[in-house]
């Protein structure tokens, strides 16, 4: 029989097709118990490296402490953040020093440091986490693409990356909050916008050194298309490394955020720990009221802290030579 | 049956240098269900030949002329995309070097192959992929449990075998085996020729051998072609080949592996280094390490020429073979080469053989 393209398909070794007739609903489970025990296996991996390494773990408590407050803030504040307090005597409470009422003070409006604190939590871990997320989002495949495809389709995405490189954070973020309106949104969109410069770089650097690597030709041999090998095979390959910067863009966004709020730019709607120093600053507070300026001061340095912290340990993830250094 | 047919395939890279003639002219037939022996050192053009077959080149590396018939059509019509969706591992599979980095770390070995049968199977369900990729482990003499481990938890062997394991899953027609036992020792690289042997007859498969190892070719292949400096210089069945060979280069390659039946034998090497294949003159490209090389064989590119049944050889001097076996045999002949080779020699290029 002459043979001719693409029948292949029959070459039947009878067995196969028997046993998978034979197979049952058990190996259908197993299948997807295949698949929860990979993750597993992913998971037990950032468990070890966590358990070996305190710093992390300190790193991992204090955002989960931060996150709690946050997260339950409306209900455990003392006082509402915005509530003008009155002393016994009915006047304003302005600027008063810690007591017993009001552990953190007042502001010179009279309203309650330590409720502002822990409501102006939520503002930097929303910010944080959500600028980082679309930051690492848009560098993954920038530097995915870039590396990948290489040519005129990376001298394009590198020389894009170059410019975002070029522009001055701040003021950058400054204009364009400004153009956008001082929303939330908008601040968060403005920093990703930014962000996500370093991580494409070093994704596409990556992914260069994966491209060539023996399992990308076998996935070509195999007859995997572009899109296939990029997200499915070299992606897991290179997504530790996105992971930590991903922490570390969690950090810059933070101290971002602050800034803008600093300068005025931030929404007026939303208490956080920059606009609290933007607050004491209009208020030519910030020279002697140390307990409306060093508690958000703080905060910020020591969530940045914690997150930095992360980003060392999963750092020990992506990099086995610094697992087994000690 | 003819299932594939090279017709004068020219794969040149393109470099600052110039074209690197690395297939030149290359003329095969491989038979459904036969195994050929691709020989020749490293940078002979051995792995530029077979992967032109799945266009699994670099960028800068270009078909320049010739054809690859294969069941009736030329691939080198194909488009890229056919050729990902209609040739690679459906019809043309190929077993690469190093098995151990041929899997995807971050993925189990049977989590591969599942995604190969499916990739090209869409209508497979996951439970008979499964099982699937659990009986080709069943046939490969792993334990079918291992499926579910990752590449790094394989020994080399076993990496090998896995790597087979997913050639066959989709049944191809072809296999290309690139060096498949390099990196083997030979207990274990003999099991697993045999392995290859019986499961080929079983899924009635072709193979291309790629290697330099002129013991796993004698043992393992139909035909034998060898490959010098980018050009196919011998060409004919596998018995012709080891007991009659008649281009200096294979009659050389023969000296430089040892034949264990024989006692107190001493290996004999080609003098030289691997040619430069950029845009190179006219001319046998063998000649410079020939230690037959005459006049001619400077000046003019020898045509392949062929001798009884099918014998191709690609050498001016290929009618007196009877006679350069026999020089050939003794060790003073290749080193009269080398020694009037010396002066134009980097301090660095000794002998080398493969």
């Amino acid at each position: 029989m002459e043979p001719s393209l693409g029948d292949g398909g029959d070459l039947t070794v009878a067995e196969l097709d028997r046993n998978a007739e034979t197979l049952d609903a058990t190996d259908q489970a197993s299948a997807r118990s295949r698949l929860i025990e990979s993750g597993k296996r992913t998971g037990s991996m950032l468990v070890d490296v966590f358990r070996d390494d305190r710093m992390g773990q300190a790193g991992l408590a204090i955002l989960l402490v931060f996150a709690l407050t946050g997260l339950f803030a409306p209900l455990v504040v003392p006082h509402e953040p915005t509530e003008i307090n009155r002393g016994d005597d009915g006047t304003t409470l302005r600027l008063d020093a810690p007591s017993a009422e009001h552990p953190l003070g007042t502001t010179n409006m009279g309203r309650d440091v330590l409720s502002q604190l822990m409501v102006g939590a939520r503002v930097s871990l929303i910010v944080g986490f959500l600028a980082a997320f679309m930051a690492v989002t848009i560098g993954v495949n920038v530097g995915l693409i870039s590396g990948y495809y290489g040519g005129w389709v990376d001298d394009l995405l590198m020389r894009i990356t170059d410019i975002a490189y070029g522009l001055p954070f701040l003021p950058f973020v400054i204009v364009l909050v400004f153009l956008m309106g001082p929303s939330l949104l908008s601040i968060i969109i403005v920093i990703a916008l930014l962000l996500w410069r370093s991580t494409a770089r070093v994704i596409r650097s990556q992914v260069l050194s994966h491209k060539q690597r023996p399992y990308v030709e076998s996935a070509q041999a195999v007859g995997a298309s572009n899109l296939r090998i990029m997200y499915r095979h070299i992606l897991p390959n290179v997504l530790p490394l996105a992971f930590l910067y991903g922490a570390f863009s969690v950090a810059w966004a933070v101290i971002a955020e602050a800034s803008i709020a600093f300068l005025g730019f931030g929404d007026p709607a939303m208490m956080s720990w920059g606009q609290m120093l933007f607050e004491a600053y209009t208020a030519d507070a910030i020279r002697f009221a140390w307990w409306w300026v060093v508690p958000p001061g703080v905060s910020i340095m020591i969530m940045v802290m914690s997150v930095f912290f992360i980003g060392r340990t999963l750092e020990r993830v992506t990099n086995p030579e610094l697992r087994h250094a000690e | 049956m003819t299932l594939l047919e090279l017709d004068d395939l020219k794969t040149y890279y393109r470099t600052e240098d110039g074209w690197v003639q690395a297939a030149d002219g290359i003329n095969l037939e491989l038979d459904e269900n036969e195994t050929l022996g691709l020989v020749g050192e490293s940078g002979s053009g051995k792995t530029t030949v077979a992967k032109s077959l799945i266009k699994l080149l670099p960028d800068n590396a270009e078909i320049v002329d010739g054809e690859i018939r294969y069941k009736g059509a030329d691939l080198t019509d194909l488009s890229m995309r056919e050729i990902r969706n209609r040739i690679r591992w459906k019809e043309i599979s190929m077993v690469p070097q190093n098995a151990m980095n041929g899997f995807d770390p971050v993925y189990t070995v049977g989590n591969q192959i599942v995604e190969a049968i499916q990739v090209h199977e869409p209508e497979t369900s996951d439970a008979e992929a499964w099982g699937r990729a659990r009986d080709l482990f069943d046939e490969l003499g792993l334990d079918e449990d291992r499926v579910d481990d990752y590449p790094h938890q394989f020994s080399g062997g076993m990496a090998q075998r896995a790597m087979i394991a997913l050639a066959l899953a989709v049944k191809p027609s072809l296999i290309l085996a690139d060096e498949p036992t390099t990196a083997l020792d030979v207990v274990i690289q003999d099991r697993i020729l045999r392995t290859i042997e019986e499961l080929q007859d079983e899924f009635d498969t072709a193979m291309i051998m790629i290697t330099h190892d002129m013991s796993v070719v004698s043992e393992s292949c139909d035909t034998i072609a060898v490959m010098y400096g980018g050009r196919l210089v011998e060409y004919a069945d596998a018995d012709t080949i080891i007991k009659n060979p008649r281009h200096p280069y294979t009659l050389g390659l023969r000296n430089a592996f040892p034949d264990i039946t024989a006692d107190d034998q001493e290996l004999i090497s080609i003098p030289g280094t691997p040619p430069d294949v950029v845009d190179p003159d006219e001319g046998c490209r063998f000649a410079p390490r020939c230690p037959f090389a005459e006049e001619e064989c400077w000046e003019e590119t020898p045509e392949p020429r062929e001798f009884d049944d099918g014998h191709i050889v690609e050498c001016h001097r290929a009618d007196e073979a009877p006679l350069l076996r026999e020089e050939a045999a003794r060790k003073e002949t290749w080193q009269q080469v080398a020694e009037t080779e010396e002066p134009a020699q980097s301090p660095a290029g000794g002998a080398s053989d493969d």
